[in-house]
């Protein structure tokens, strides 16, 4: 799948969320997504960054602008050396949460998005991602 | 970047207008100002404008959640007025729906709630 171009932004304080959901923010507009479709995309970003942070212990996140024949797609990965989820499916499940979050951090910001995939191995690292097509 | 959101004191009413990107910290700043501020000023109402936020998220939601909840145990009502249609879809998808805090579609018919009240 062609790549139109991808940044790379480093997630180690909580600044750096606000940073993430402006980036992701611009990006979605420069797709044409919808004022809706914005919203989501930002807000799943928002919530996976503070995961990244508060879970996985600071990260990376990289932004990629997809093209797909006519279709242009925003692609979000979400990449930690942290502790790693031991059950994925439980960690999906609304209400799931193992620290101070609400539980609605990952089944929330899979619905709000086209794709969600995860991957994840136990004491080497999580790596989420997202992709909203426009 | 900001480290405080101004809050005013009108009559017996407590405003806010959130105008900035919050990040964690900021709106647990808010939560912290706002009790204290109710408690010593005694303010019956607290009105949140957050029409020019683009973005709820549910660490933002708890924390709206949080100050109407602490406002009551300091007997005081609050009400979240202006939020974006986009960010309301997006917030009932995540999986909130902010129960418990009242809210009204602008800061006019927030004021006459709190007036009601």
């Amino acid at each position: 799948m062609p790549t139109l171009k991808s940044e790379v932004l480093p997630v180690v304080s909580e600044n750096d969320i606000v940073y993430v959901r402006q980036a992701v923010r611009k990006w979605a507009i420069e797709i044409k997504c919808s004022l809706v479709d914005q919203t989501k995309v930002v807000t799943a970003a928002s919530e996976l960054a503070r995961n990244l942070l508060i879970y996985g212990g600071g990260g990376e996140v990289t932004l990629v602008h997809l093209q797909e024949g006519i279709r242009n797609g925003l692609r979000v990965i979400f990449a930690d050396q942290g502790p790693g989820i031991p059950d994925i499916e439980q960690a999906l499940k609304d209400g799931f949460t193992s620290g101070k979050g609400m539980g609605l951090g990952l089944g929330g910001a899979k619905r709000l998005v086209n794709e969600f995939d995860i991957e994840s191995e136990v004491n080497k690292g999580t790596r989420i991602t997202i992709t909203k097509w426009r | 970047m900001q480290d405080r959101i101004p809050i005013l004191h009108m009559g017996s009413c407590l405003l806010v207008t959130i105008q900035v990107d919050m990040h964690d910290r900021l709106a647990l700043q808010l939560q912290d100002d706002l009790t204290e501020r109710i408690s010593s000023t005694g303010a019956k109402g607290v009105l949140i404008d957050i029409s020019s936020l683009e973005m709820v998220d549910s660490f933002i939601g708890r924390v709206l959640g949080n100050i109407s909840s602490m406002a009551r145990v300091l007997d005081a009502k609050t009400v979240v007025v202006g939020m974006q249609p986009a960010v309301a879809i997006t917030l009932v998808e995540l999986g909130l729906s902010l129960v418990g805090v009242s809210t009204a579609l602008n800061v006019e018919k927030g004021m006459k709630l709190l007036a009601n009240a």
